[in-house]
């Protein structure tokens, strides 16, 4: 008869286990907590820098005309504007073309050109914005003899944008199963109309916020704005022509004048700083617009689907 | 109304393998037959052909023909789309559209073929459609719930109801009752039962007792050898195949000595 093993088969957690685990475990958090340091600290420095001169009446509904770095006033409201507008036209560009590249590539593409498309597609991810930009030039200033403008801005933004938003697209829509399609193809609809009305919606939510991160890349790029259009302190609603305000622009021309601090008060020599204030300003509100926009596409996203 | 089939040295090609060879079969209008056989022997890749669904995966071809009531779905001019508006397909995994109601599913190959179709009319056929699937009374308080909240076995009625919304004449069942449970089973072999009145049905199954109970012909198929191509072994009256079949092959696996 065969002797019954005193210990359990099944036993308790070994003890070099608990350890590992325990390691593992606050490794994790530790790197949750390095990566978490930057965001909490951005987010912090820039609130409480700028919510000063956000909070100031008037931020939003006026510009910086007529007032000069040392002294306070005026809003950010041609910035907004500004803004707004290159990155609606850059949007208006890039969403269809991004869109139906990816449609290509996922639905379409099999030979030469799907790769050759793939690899343009890569190789635009990684091209810097002061490239695009001098490109933007060398076309339509230097050889179309234009003049610079916000829309130029747009354009280069376009360059930027396309790479994000194709890729994303792209993903969502392998996320979307199969057996869809081939559901719409076994009642008799035509593949492009499989695509328009059941693969598009299915991935939609996907698909926008992918559109919105690549408005959050192209919202604060510099480069286009110095190359292809003055910074202007005025209100400037036209796309097309002089020089238009911006949010990245505005902290720029704030920052270089960081140094306009000295006035007299009543006589007395004195230091402000309210080119610091609205610089500080510019940035919170460049935050806050591209979350906003985040949030609206998300609310978007939401109702359009079926609840 | 409902088609006739047939098959005439149907081989079944994906790029250069040959997956399928020498089907020849006749199925006769509003009748219900079975495909069965085991597991990679080609007989979902022969349904598919049926419309033109192989078609999807790029590599894969045919070469002979598939009538219906002696037309060439084949034809040079024939175009696959509207071979599927007249060849409907049921799925082995449910796959009502995620994005929409459940109105909006059965209505949706209506909607998405032909242009403009009058509300009531498009209420009078998405009724219809449930009525025929079974699935009216469980769904007619809830029609714009979305599809995909449904039970499995709802959910399938649901995909059958969706596939007769658009008055095919031929409805492919490929394993229709496979990620179901018995009950559910059940329901849908019912309604098999009454749709053949209106539907040449096939249907692929890998349970043969359902084959034995829901179809008047059954078509049995099987591998001619290992890494060889699948291949039509006997097709014939379901009472005949499950008692006395012609073939040795289709005895063996019917008495389960493999397969």
């Amino acid at each position: 008869m065969t002797t019954v093993s005193t210990a359990s088969t099944l036993g308790g957690t070994s003890s070099l286990r608990k350890a590992k685990d325990r390691t593992a475990t606050t490794l994790i958090w530790l790197s949750f907590g390095v990566a978490l340091v930057p965001l909490v600290w951005l987010l912090w420095t820039v609130v409480a820098k700028g919510l000063h001169a956000v909070t100031r009446h008037g931020w939003f509904t006026r510009s910086q005309r007529g007032i000069t770095y040392r002294e306070p006033g005026g809003g950010a409201w041609h910035a907004v504007v500004g803004t707004l507008e290159q990155v609606a036209l850059c949007t208006a560009i890039s969403v269809p073309i991004a869109v139906l590249v990816a449609i290509y590539l996922v639905e379409y593409g099999r030979g030469p050109l799907a790769r050759a498309t793939t690899f343009m597609v890569d190789i635009l991810t990684g091209i810097p914005s002061i490239v695009a930009s001098l490109f933007i030039y060398a076309a339509f200033i230097t050889t179309f003899g234009g003049q610079r403008a916000g829309w130029l801005v747009s354009l280069a933004l376009v360059m930027l944008m396309i790479p994000v938003v194709v890729r994303t697209t792209e993903e969502m829509l392998k996320l979307v199963p199969n057996e869809l399609r081939e559901a719409s193809y076994a009642l008799g609809v035509p593949k492009w109309k499989t695509i328009t009305r059941i693969v598009l919606p299915t991935a939609a939510s996907g698909i926008i916020t992918g559109v919105v991160l690549g408005i959050a890349r192209v919202a604060g790029e510099t480069a286009p704005l110095l190359i292809l259009v003055g910074y202007s302190p005025n209100r400037n609603y036209n796309l097309f022509s002089g020089p238009q305000g911006s949010l990245p622009g505005m902290i720029k021309d704030q920052f270089s004048n960081l140094g306009n601090t000295h006035v007299l008060i009543n006589g007395h020599p004195a230091t402000v700083h309210w080119a610091a204030n609205r610089m500080w300003g510019a940035a919170l509100t460049l935050i806050v617009l591209v979350m906003a926009l985040n949030l609206t596409a998300r609310l978007i996203a939401r109702r359009s689907k079926v609840s | 109304m409902a088609k006739r089939i047939d098959a005439k040295n149907l081989n079944i090609y994906y790029g250069k393998f040959l997956a399928v060879a020498d089907v020849n079969f006749t199925i006769a209008p509003r009748s219900v037959t079975a495909f069965i056989g085991p597991s990679g022997c080609g007989k979902s890749t022969v349904l598919r052909t049926l419309n033109r669904m192989h078609e999807v995966i790029s590599g894969a071809r045919v070469q002979g023909e598939v009538l219906m009531d002696g037309e060439n779905i084949y034809g040079a001019t024939v175009d696959p789309v509207n071979v599927r508006r007249t060849i409907g397909m049921v799925f082995q995994r449910p796959n009502p559209f995620p994005t929409m109601s459940i109105y909006d599913n059965v209505a949706a190959g209506l909607k998405l073929q032909t242009g403009r179709i009058k509300r009531d009319e498009l209420d009078a056929v998405v009724e219809r459609s449930l009525r025929s699937a079974n699935l009216w009374d469980e769904v007619k308080d809830r029609l714009d719930k979305p599809g995909a909240g449904l039970s499995g076995g709802q959910q399938q009625r649901l995909c059958i109801a969706r596939a007769i919304a658009v008055e095919p004449q031929v409805l492919l069942m490929d394993e229709p009752c496979s990620a179901l449970d018995p009950i559910s089973t059940l329901a849908i072999e019912d309604l098999i039962q009454s749709l053949k009145e209106q539907y040449t049905i096939i249907i692929v199954t890998h349970n043969m007792q359902q084959a034995a109970r829901v179809s008047e012909r059954t078509a049995f198929f099987n591998l001619a050898g290992l890494g060889k191509p699948g291949q039509l072994v006997e097709i014939d009256d379901t009472q005949k195949i499950f008692s006395n079949p012609s073939e040795r092959r289709t005895e063996d696996y019917i008495s389960g000595r493999f397969g």
